[in-house]
């Protein structure tokens, strides 16, 4: 039985929507202030889809809260990726970040739980 | 023919990582080269911290504690080098330590090469006045203001060096701050005589090496389906098979836990990067959209394709400067209302410090299980019955971090009912550190290579 999280956006818990989790895999990381998030399509047609609608908006949209920057979106088709960039994430940084994930190795797995608006997803291969 | 490829392998992605996985990837991987990757952002800063007080120190102790280890193994395997920039900001102190153990392993005649020059602290206040300009990177902000109180300044060097101590005769290279990702291009320039111009070779084996630097995050760490993952508890340390014309297989020893997939090696190309297409090293501007992945067979992946192009001329320059003192403590809080009784006792906690005069430049509470982790982004739903209270503070006055540390205990008896814990102990004050990333002119930066045998670096601790 899967136990579904709530969020703090209404818009992000669309259950039409769906789970980033069942499209792709993430990771996640720090360079100074920045963090960034690794997303990785389980196929073809998922990173297609995904290319479409999980863009930097509704990932700066998603991630709000927690008072970030810009988001710059790189893609890589060769590997199925793609790469957000995301200023100002991690609350000072590595350093001078008070948070207990000051590297912002939690956020990949924040980022799976999102409900992706979009209709029409296809299944994912995971 | 074409020469065999080289095996490389990594046995730690940063400075305190599993302790028996560098032994084992020696004893069991048939490598030709062990890398040992310690240097995190701030791992630069903390070594300073130990330096101030023991001007010997400053390196990675757990490098020479390894050495003793392996020193079996390196007196019967007369072929495999070990490359690391465990030397931290003192690379010749850990290579008298490691000198040290080697000669005492009947292992004197063994040659030991060290590479310096990424330290620049000594020379920014000169190139300063010079007009070079060291701003932040990100921010633009100018250096002047934190100058006085810069702990470490190192400049990124690349693979040259390490190339030119293994064709010394090297059998291991002890370096300070250099790019991870040439531990791995050092030594296969060394073995193929690549030329520094040859870019899709130079940006092949710097991949692979980017790919393996974080140690067991190539080989099914951090990876999504974990309860899949054969042995995570016995997880083999990667290994890159550089092969002559750039391309490599990454792959981990025979019969070790973990998982070397499409995947897993995908999710660690994307991990830390900026610009994919431009992933900048010293030697190579490394482009990952043009590589491709291949599974060759079990717990392979050939990685081949990649391209690159000709780095900047400036190099990057990573200071830390002092940033007054920190300190962070824990309890558990359990029961109905746990979030709201960790808020208060959070709140508690500080205001009691306020009324005492102590007034912090930074603080946060956290209510662990309640959704702060990812704060505002991801929580349960539902009220917690058991939430972990963390609170931190920082500011310059360490006095005042102190009087946080002692403010812990009293909320056991005087706070909200359901606080447990404390027997954890004391939180301590701990060093605050900012991170001042810059660029400096190539042309500024020089390093250098000495190779001596380890019983000559033993020798040269006495003098």
């Amino acid at each position: 039985m899967s136990h579904d999280p709530g969020f703090a956006h209404e818009s992000h818990g669309h259950p039409l929507f769906p789970r980033l989790g069942d499209l792709a895999h993430a990771r996640s990381g720090d360079k100074g202030n920045r963090a960034n998030i690794g997303v990785v399509a389980y196929d073809e047609a998922c990173y297609t889809w995904l290319r479409q609608h999980l863009t930097e908006h509704v990932v700066a949209d998603y991630f709000r809260p927690l008072g970030i920057g810009a988001v710059q979106r790189y893609e890589l088709p060769n590997i199925l990726a793609f790469n957000f960039v995301i200023e100002d994430a991690l609350g000072g940084g590595a350093s001078r970040s008070l948070r207990l994930d000051s590297q912002g190795k939690a956020l990949g797995v924040a980022l799976l739980e999102l409900r992706v608006p979009g209709r029409d997803a296809p299944r994912g291969t995971s | 023919m074409p020469r065999q490829p080289l095996r490389i392998g990594n046995g730690a992605g940063f400075w305190g990582d599993n302790l028996d996985a560098p032994y084992l990837l020696t004893r069991d991987g048939r490598l030709d080269v062990l890398t040992l990757e310690y240097l995190a952002e701030l791992t630069l800063a903390i070594l300073s911290h130990l330096r101030s007080k023991n001007p010997q120190a400053g390196y990675v102790g757990d490098f020479p504690d390894l050495l003793q280890r392996l020193a079996p193994h390196l007196a019967q395997n007369e072929r495999v080098q070990i490359v690391t920039n465990g030397g931290g900001l003192n690379p010749s102190a850990c290579a008298r330590a490691c000198g040290a153990i080697l000669a005492g392993s009947h292992l004197g005649d063994l040659p030991l090469g060290v590479v310096t020059g990424d330290d620049v602290l000594g020379r920014l206040s000169e190139w300063s006045e010079a007009g070079v300009n060291l701003s932040h990177m990100d921010t633009g902000e100018p250096i002047a203001p934190v100058m006085e109180r810069l702990v470490c300044a190192n400049v990124y060097l690349g693979a040259r060096p390490i190339t030119d101590a293994l064709l010394q005769g090297s059998r291991i290279v002890v370096t300070g701050r250099v790019a991870d990702a040439s531990l791995t291009l050092g030594p296969a320039c060394a073995a193929f005589g690549w030329a520094w111009d040859d870019w899709p070779r130079l940006a092949g084996a710097s991949a692979a090496g980017h790919i393996i630097e974080c140690g067991a995050q190539a080989t099914g760490g951090l990876w999504h389906r974990w309860d899949d993952v054969p042995d995570l508890a016995g997880i083999g340390y990667p290994i890159a098979e550089v092969h002559e014309d750039g391309s490599a297989v990454i792959t981990k020893v025979e019969g070790s836990g973990g998982l070397v997939s499409r995947g897993t090696v995908a999710e660690q190309i994307v991990y830390e990067i900026d610009d994919p297409s431009r992933y900048r090293t010293p030697d190579v501007d490394v482009d990952f959209t043009t590589l491709k992945l291949y599974e060759s067979g079990p717990n392979q992946v050939k990685v081949s394709g990649t391209t690159g192009r000709p780095p900047s001329d400036t190099l990057k320059l990573a200071a830390v400067y002092r940033d007054g003192w920190t300190a962070s403590g824990l309890l558990a809080v359990v029961g109905r209302g746990a979030e709201a009784k960790a808020h208060a006792s959070g709140w508690i906690l500080l205001e009691r410090l306020r009324r005492a005069g102590c007034q912090f430049a930074d603080s946060l509470v956290e209510c662990l299980g309640a959704g702060c982790v990812v704060p505002g982004v991801l929580r349960s739903p539902g009220p917690a019955f058991e939430i972990v209270l963390r609170v931190t503070v920082r500011d310059p006055n360490r006095a005042a971090v102190e009087r946080f540390c002692r403010e812990f205990a009293p909320l056991v008896t005087s706070g909200p009912s359901g606080i447990a814990g404390y027997a954890t102990g004391r939180p301590s004050p701990r060093p605050a550190f900012g991170y001042w990333p810059a660029l400096v002119p190539r042309a500024l930066v020089d390093s250098r290579v000495e190779v001596r045998t380890a019983g000559e670096w033993a020798r040269s601790a006495l003098s």
